[in-house]
């Protein structure tokens, strides 16, 4: 049962999420724009007998958390972009050692120290690898308060189901701003037995050991594959994805967090100008909805996408590979901390609708 | 109502931050969606505060405001610089016992009210921020009263409900002002 | 026939691959045989690191966990703080803790987590064929530092035992070495009281070890051993640089 909505922050609600779903380990450091969640842990886990620990930096907290998770507890860590380039050294080793673990990225504007309002210039970075070597980290993207945190607490059981880490993708904008939130009486926490994890040998007959270091090229070669199929099986039961009007769509918005919830305010706003737009929002932006946009974009009845991001045109290289030239593929985006405007959006529509070079 | 929205500005310490968050609270009540967005880090700095409300019948998109409904401000900086970006026909309601300029602009409701005046005398300056949103919601009708009261009981623990007569009473000082 | 001499239960039956001479694997039996005679062995995790000793969780019979470059006090304190009732070491080379880690051992120290840092000082990176560590000596000569460590272009060596006693957290400091059976003995007695400390729960234990690198110091194993005594020892005095074991914890 739901309960009545309150009036929360986005970061605090990720905190919250997680010591709902049973995490009862974070380290973190701080920086702006997700201190929000570092302060709620620093009180609530000392209140409620976890772990908090301010790391001496990004490196010290994601290594705290592969030590945690190698020892079998649900541990998370949140971080922005700066912060989350530090992590990914720790992000492929976690990857590598197969841990589940929960890294939470409130995405401020890039590249260097940048600046501190939203963007989604991270993209690449979570999707495509951001450390070295062959893996894939399951990313989510929320696009509401309510959203964090209901994917926050399913962030959990997957990265134990897969264990892989997954990182939830938000903004400075879902970071800071407060929406309602209802939660849940309970939650659906799945407990994974954890066989695997350096508890203490106890009465095993034989130890064990996490590692991410193979030094025989056929066993690391046989330990990527064995990590790809891992991925397959990925890609084939976890695609999330939100659809919207596209039975009749001319134009397709394909948009995920905060640009999708801007952009979905412009379909209803196209209506009423005589033209019928869709959206596809990618809820997980690895796995990719592929499929549906595939799908989406050999039907008549659409004539074009328009992909908008918080930055210079990441996930909009996803969407032109799933449409696969079948049709134009547009773009509008916004840099610096800047977010699009309806008006923005539906300009641009209304420009691609009369057909002109976009 | 579709996106009504809110821009409160002024200095960090006026309590601009809460006073968002209880008219969001107040909207919340009566089962609207609700955003609340602060200015935060560097923005921070050198005193100044603000935060945008919107208010909607329908799931809000941004929560970033570019035209806003309501800008209501306690400083001269935060009227500077938030008077350009309200809609013609929006209100700016203003604090007129800490601003002495007039709006340049002609297109929009102007309410001077002195609201750090009516907090002084009620002995709490807390309360300048609270007749401001009795302004707010006389003018506008984004929240009522009723929902105002009831949101207070709600989200204030039980040991401060003796506190919320005291809200009222600068809630309403502020609401007639309202034109 | 008597039996004299056993293998150690602490330690898997995979033969060691460090080369001859090297004093790691003393090392690793001696923490080992200690972890079997107090009794912490099925409750103890350990911490590899990287370097020659990458793969030592293929010796050590306790649950091990293998940590990136430098990291490992990191790692150590997100086991350490998930399971508190367990007893958590890492082991650590000189480049790994002394240069890529410092911040981490530092800072592990510092806020007196309940681990045991088991530092081998060899005054050279062994696993990437024998460059300067923070720890070696003026005068030596490395695959990078050609003609010998230069103070005025290459610094000077970190004394880590001496720079750890001064943090409050940490609890007990010593520096030992292995050249002979005395010296053994009194190492496994260091080894044992740094695993005391931390299941007392006073806080950061650390022990170094002065080791020998025939193969990187370009030496037979008896005149790495004379060679550590005579131009390390000097540079890294032995002793107990802290213990505070017997203080009252401060709040």
């Amino acid at each position: 049962m739901a309960q009545k909505r309150v009036l929360m922050k986005g970061n605090e609600v990720i905190a919250e999420a997680a010591i709902r779903a049973g995490c009862r380990n974070y380290f973190g450091y701080p920086i702006t724009p997700q201190t929000e969640v570092m302060h709620y842990m620093a009180k609530k886990m000392v209140q409620i007998g976890g772990n908090f620990v301010q790391a001496e930096s990004e490196v010290s907290a994601i290594n705290m958390v592969y030590g945690a998770a190698s020892a079998g507890a649900r541990v998370m860590t949140s971080s922005s972009s700066p912060g989350i380039s530090l992590k990914q050294e720790g992000i492929s080793y976690i990857a590598g050692a197969e841990l589940p673990a929960v890294v939470v990225n409130i995405v401020r504007a890039g590249p260097g120290l940048g600046g501190i309002q939203p963007a989604q210039g991270d993209y690449f970075q979570a999707t495509k690898g951001g450390g070295h070597g062959d893996y894939r980290n399951l990313v989510i993207a929320p696009a509401s308060v309510q959203e964090l945190y209901e994917l926050t607490v399913e962030a959990f059981n997957l990265a134990d189901k897969y264990r892989m880490l997954v990182m939830i993708l938000g903004d400075g904008t879902l970071g800071q701003m407060m929406e309602p939130v209802a939660f849940r009486d309970e939650e659906p926490v799945v407990n994974y037995e954890k066989p695997w994890a350096c508890t203490g040998r106890g009465d095993r007959k034989e130890h064990n050991t996490i590692t991410s270091i193979y030094i025989d090229p056929d066993v690391l070669e046989k330990k990527n594959l064995e990590l790809q199929e891992k991925y397959k099986v990925v890609e084939e039961n976890e695609v999330r994805y939100e659809a919207i009007g596209l039975e009749d769509a001319e134009i397709v918005i394909t948009a995920f967090s905060t640009c999708s919830r801007i952009s979905k305010n412009v379909i209803r706003q196209a209506a009423e100008m005589g033209i019928k737009v869709g959206m596809i929002r990618p809820i997980t932006l690895w796995p990719f909805p592929s499929k549906i946009i595939a799908e989406t974009a050999a039907k008549s009845n659409v004539k074009a996408f328009l992909d908008v991001e918080l930055n210079a045109g990441q996930m909009v290289e996803d969407v032109r590979l799933a449409v696969n030239g079948q049709k134009p593929v547009y773009f509008h985006g916004r840099m610096g901390g800047n977010l699009p405007t309806q008006k923005e959006i539906l300009d641009k529509i209304v420009e691609i609708h009369k057909g002109g070079n976009v | 109502m579709i996106d009504f929205s809110v821009i409160l500005a002024g200095f960090g310490g006026q309590g601009i931050l809460s006073a968002g968050k209880m008219a969001a609270e107040a909207a919340l009540y009566e089962g609207k969606e609700v955003s609340w967005f602060p200015s935060y880090g560097p923005e921070m700095r050198g005193g100044t505060a603000n935060c945008s409300v919107v208010i909607s019948d329908e799931p809000i998109g941004s929560p970033v405001i570019n035209d806003a409904d309501v800008v209501i401000c306690l400083n001269q900086p935060s009227m500077e610089k938030f008077e350009a970006s309200l809609k013609p026909g929006g209100y700016l309601i203003i604090d007129s016992s800490l601003i002495h300029i007039q709006p340049t602009r002609s297109d929009i409701n102007f309410i001077a009210m002195p609201a750090s005046d009516i907090a002084s005398e009620l002995g709490n300056m807390q309360f300048a921020t609270i007749s401001m949103l009795g302004c707010l919601s006389k003018a506008t009708g984004c929240f009522s009263r009723d929902s105002f009261e009831s949101s207070l009981k709600e989200v204030l623990p039980e040991r401060h409900h003796n506190k919320i007569p005291g809200n009222l009473n600068a809630f309403d000082k502020g609401a007639s002002y309202a034109k | 026939m008597a039996i004299v001499f056993q293998p150690t239960e602490g330690l898997t039956k995979k033969p060691l691959h460090y080369c001859p001479g090297c004093n790691h694997g003393i090392i690793h039996r001696i923490i080992a045989e200690t972890m079997v005679e107090m009794g912490i062995l099925n409750d103890a995790i350990g911490v590899a690191s990287v370097g020659c000793t990458y793969n030592s969780y293929e010796y050590f019979s306790c649950d091990m966990v293998q940590a990136a470059h430098g990291r490992a006090p990191a790692v150590a304190t997100g086991i350490k703080r998930t399971h508190k009732d367990k007893v958590v070491f890492t082991y650590q080379g000189d480049g790994d803790l002394a240069s890529i880690g410092t911040a981490e051992i530092i800072h592990a120290a510092a806020r007196g987590e309940k681990i045991c840092a088991f530092f081998v000082n060899n005054a050279v990176y062994g696993m990437t064929s024998g460059q300067m560590a923070p720890t070696t000596l003026l005068g030596q000569v490395t695959t990078t530092s050609p003609f010998g460590r230069d103070a005025s272009y290459q610094g000077y060596p970190i004394n880590v035992s001496e720079l750890i006693s001064q943090l409050t957290g940490a609890v007990y400091v010593e520096r030992v070495c292995l050249t002979d059976y005395k010296n053994i003995m009194n190492a496994k007695k260091a080894i044992k009281k740094a695993f005391e400390v931390q299941m007392s729960g006073k806080g950061f234990a650390f022990v170094e070890f002065l080791s020998t690198c025939p193969t990187n110091w370009g030496k037979d194993p008896l005149d790495a051993m004379e060679w550590l005594k005579e131009k390390m020892i000097p540079q890294y005095p032995l002793g107990c640089f802290k213990d505070t074991t017997n203080e009252e914890v401060k709040a």
